[in-house]
Parts: C-alpha cells; structure tokens; sequence
C-alpha cells in the first residue's frame, strides 16, 4: 500500500473579525517548478542552500523596460550595475541584450573589459577612482562620471600624459522631494556646485564635457521623483547650451526603480505598490520632452536600472532544519539560508513558499537562519505551513545585491544555477570550498606546529 | 487520554471550546489525531496507526506528536 504524506498537526487559534497584517491574501501555494524546470530535481542534483536564476525572466524583463522606454523617447541606452549582480553569465546576458556596463571600482571595470565590452560602453561611477583607473579609463574611451572636485584636479593634471582626452560627466545630487536626500555622492544642483564643477572642466580646455549623471535613490516608490530629476538635468543641459553653444550627448538618469519585493513594515505587497516600467517611463520621458531642450537633438537617455530588472529571476532554495518552541509560545522554524547569503532579508519581507503541497493550515512562525548569532533572522513572523525537519523552500524576488553583498561567514557561499531559455540547467558559480577561502592565507612559520 | 466535554470539532477541522469561547483551526493529520483519542485510543496505538498509514519517521512523528498533544494540553482540549 502506498503511505500518504505526512503533515506535523497544527492547531491554530482563530481570532474571528479582526484581519491580521497578513491581510486576506496568504499566498502560499507551493513553486514546484522554476521554468518548468521541477525544484525537487534542482534539490536533488545541487543541494541546498542553491541560488536559482531564471535566464527567460531577465529577458523578459529587459525587453518590457525597453518597450517602455524605446516607445516614448528616441534615444535609449540602458547600462547594467554591475553592483546589482556581477556574475559573469549575468552580466552578458544583460550585454547579449544590448546594455552597456555600468560600474563602480576597478573590480567591476575589469570584469566588464573581461566579459567583452569595449571601453566606450563602460560608464565609471562612484567615489574611488585611483589615479590608474583614470588613466585607464580615459585611454579606453570609458565614460568617467566625477563625483567630486578632488577627482576632477586630478584628472585635470593628469590629462597631459593621456592618450585620449577623457570624456567625463558629473554626478549632480538634489532635491527632488524624497526624504532622506542623497547628497554625498556628486555635486550640488540647488547652490550651483554642479554649474561650478561644468565651468571648471570646460576651462581646463583639458576634457571632453558629454554628460549629466543623476542617481537619487534606491526602491523609489514614486516615479514623481524621477520627474523632478530629469527637469532638473534637462535644464543644466539647457544652461550649459546656453553658456557653451553645444548639446550634451545625454542625460544618466541613475537606477533606483522599485522591484516587486515587499519592504520591511509596509502593509501592502511590493506586486501591488511598484509602480511600472511605464510609469517610471512616462514620468521621465516627459519631463525631457516639455524641456526646453533641442527637439530635433535630444540627448541619449541613459539608464542605469539595477535591482528592478534582476529581482525576480532569482529564486533561493532552501531547508528547514528543525522547528523549535520560542519562551513565550510562539514557534519558530530554523532555515539553513541566513542573512549571510539572503542579505536583502534586511530590507524585504520576502515572499516564501514551500516547495510541495500542503493542507491549506498555516501557522505563524519566526524564521531563523541557520548561524549562530543573534541577527539572523530571516523574519520575525511569517505565515507557513506546517514544515517539518527537510522540507524545502522558495525565496522569490532575490536576485539583485544578495550575490554580491553576501558574506563569507561562519560558513561557505552556496552554489548558483542559470536555467537557460530551453530549459537547461548550468552552474554559473561552484559552491565554495575550504580550500577556496584559506587559498588567500599564509601560516608563518613559528605556528607551523600547535 | 480524554478529550474534554465542552470540545466540539467539526468534518473539516473547526474546533469549539463551549467552555472559553475559543475556536481553532485544525488540519486533516491534527483532527484525525483527535479523533483516535476520541475514540479512546492511548498514544502508542494511534502512532502506530500513523506509522502504518503515513509516509513518516518514528523519531518525526514522535516528535509532532508529543509536541500536538502537550499543545492539547495546555489548551485545556484534553486531558
Ligand atoms: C550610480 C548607481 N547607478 C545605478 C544603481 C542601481 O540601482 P538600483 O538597483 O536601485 O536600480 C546604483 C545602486 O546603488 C548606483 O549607485
């Protein structure tokens, strides 16, 4: 005779009349395929934990932020932050579809000349470009995007040794009506420290001036936002015609949209907060189009779309090693994916599901990773169902910043899967080993023996 | 092993507490359970029971079990 499953008893108190945070919609019905590819035969072949990234969700993706933007401005150029997610099949699936590179140190402008995009395409961002990065950078054609006046001298007195003359923009910073306002990174728009930094670089006679680079923020919830910014960088283009006599060749408007994920504390799903590529398109691009900027010469619109375009392609399997009672009563479930892989689990409530089928009964619990250290925990409360010791899991929605901003602590980073668009399933980075990690280690001598 | 008299469960797992006023949800393995100890089983017969008809480990049932039954307990459901 064939055993049915088995399901531990759960009874549940019900508070009749009063709906909880989790509000009416629980969502739990179980993934059991990612692409149609089964989670159990993943489980099966890699183990857990395992990163799962979907290859047709982030073509998907691309296209439909294209479609949005291509259909309402002439001129579109997306570039992927490397930051978000760098692996390097990642990476050249966004290149494969037509994205420059956008990065942020010498680590990641490597890594895009080494996965194959030509130095023009590449956008340097950020704060810390040593003096070698700028010489490098300037010889390849790459576009430096200076973030402050130090960095400007220095490329400024560097610039006789040059072979190219270094194409640069500046990173702009202001307010446009979010709260915290990011203001470390570029200059000031509002007290003319932007017009300023313009009128130093087209003094020194020494760089080439092609652009304007904003980044206000990150999981902008309003696309009013982006509204208020691209005006605002419309309309420095628009003095520095005036001041200069000729056009920028575009206008950055940063990363920042929104992804589906939940954030922590909101009541309402991140699936139905967002707003879309269309609204975020239309905010922006109709700003740039009532500016008083040139029709007939609009600049390239750049964007540099990060956490909104990688988010949900990526999946995290994992397992449950033990449920525990807690002090007061309430249960809880110990995972074996921590906040040591599953970083993002320190903005979002992410959404979990089981991998199989269950009764329909859930049960609050918290959820703990599996380290020893208090701030593990993947969520203070959460409506599962009845899971025991080597049930599995999907954590949806993971793939931006949480393979890059994972740690190598108290244990070893997980292996990483692409299902390609026919289906077929290829590691794209090997879980770590000992060996791995102590490779970068030296022992000296007198502690040879213990 | 007694289930309480002011406890009513229904078909589909909906448990009242004439007594408290209280209800509970239960699912299909947590009102089976409760059934067998109705029908005044003792714990090692209704795990065998289990063991027979459930794909499960002695030492994962064992310890669901226990658990389930400590929470009837403190619950006042039986006793
Ligand atoms: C300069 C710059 N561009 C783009 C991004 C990507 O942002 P997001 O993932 O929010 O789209 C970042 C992220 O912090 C950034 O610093």
């Amino acid at each position: 005779m064939n055993k049915l499953p088995f399901e531990r008893p759960i009874i549940k108190k019900l508070n009749t009349g009063i709906s909880n945070k989790f509000g009416l919609r629980t969502e739990l019905e179980p993934i059991s395929n990612i692409d149609r590819v089964p989670v159990s035969g993943l489980i099966k072949d890699f183990g857990t934990p395992l990163f799962v990234i979907s290859e047709s969700t982030i073509r998907n993706t691309i296209h439909e932020a294209k479609r949005a933007f291509e259909t309402r401005y002439p001129k579109v150029q997306f570039a992927w932050s490397y930051k978000t997610n760098y692996l390097d099949a990642v990476c050249r699936i966004f290149h494969q579809e037509g994205s420059w590179a956008e990065v942020v140190s010498r680590y990641e402008y490597d890594k895009a000349l080494s996965n194959g995009v030509s130095g023009e395409k590449i956008i340097f961002n950020g704060p810390d470009k040593s003096e070698d990065d700028l010489v490098t950078a300037s010889n390849n054609g790459s576009l430096i995007h200076i973030d402050h006046f130090d960095e400007l001298y220095t490329l400024i007195e560097i610039s006789g040794k040059l072979k190219k003359r270094p194409k640069v923009a500046i990173r702009v910073n202001m307010d446009t009506g979010i709260f915290p306002q990011w203001d470390r990174f570029g200059f000031n728009y509002e007290n003319g420290e932007a017009m300023e930094a313009i009128n130093k670089i087209m003094n020194s006679k020494k760089l080439e001036f092609v652009g304007l680079h904003a980044h206000i923020g990150t999981f902008m919830l309003s696309a009013g936002a982006y509204e208020v910014e691209a005006s605002k960088l419309a309309k420095l283009a628009f003095e520095f015609k005036k001041k200069y006599g000729s056009n920028i060749d575009y206008i950055d408007i940063g990363g920042g949209f929104a992804s589906r994920n939940t954030l922590k504390g909101a009541y309402q799903t991140g699936q139905d907060t967002a707003p879309s590529f269309d609204d975020y398109a239309e905010a922006i691009t109709n700003a740039l189009i009532n500016s008083q900027l040139d029709t007939d010469d609009m600049p390239l619109l750049i964007l540099e779309t990060g956490r909104a375009l990688i988010d949900e392609a990526g999946y995290l399997l994992g397992t449950v090693i033990a449920n525990k009672k807690l002090s007061d009563g309430r249960r809880s479930t110990i995972v074996n994916f921590g906040v040591n892989i599953l970083f993002t689990a320190f903005w979002y409530e992410h959404r979990i599901n089981p991998e199989k089928e269950y009764s329909g009964h859930n049960e609050t619990t918290a959820l703990y990773g599996p380290l020893c250290m208090n701030i593990d925990q993947i969520r203070d409360s959460i409506q599962l169902p009845p899971l025991k010791k080597d049930d599995n899991l999907v954590v949806s929605c993971v793939g931006a910043y949480n393979m890059t901003q994972w740690m190598q602590f108290i244990t070893l980073r997980p292996s990483i899967v692409l299902i390609d668009t026919e289906g077929e399933v290829h590691i794209i980075r090997n879980k770590e080993s000992n060996k791995d990690i102590t490779a970068l280690e030296y022992v000296p001598n007198h502690l040879d023996k213990i | 092993m007694k289930v309480n008299k002011n406890i009513a469960v229904s078909e589909s797992g909906f448990l009242f507490d004439s007594m408290s006023g209280d209800s509970y949800s239960l699912n299909p393995i947590a009102a089976e359970i409760l059934r067998l100890i109705r029908d005044t089983k003792n714990p090692e017969e209704i795990k065998q029971e289990l063991l027979e008809k459930y794909d499960v480990s002695q030492s994962a049932l064992d310890k669901s079990f226990d658990e389930y039954l400590f929470t009837l307990k403190k619950l006042n459901i039986i006793k």
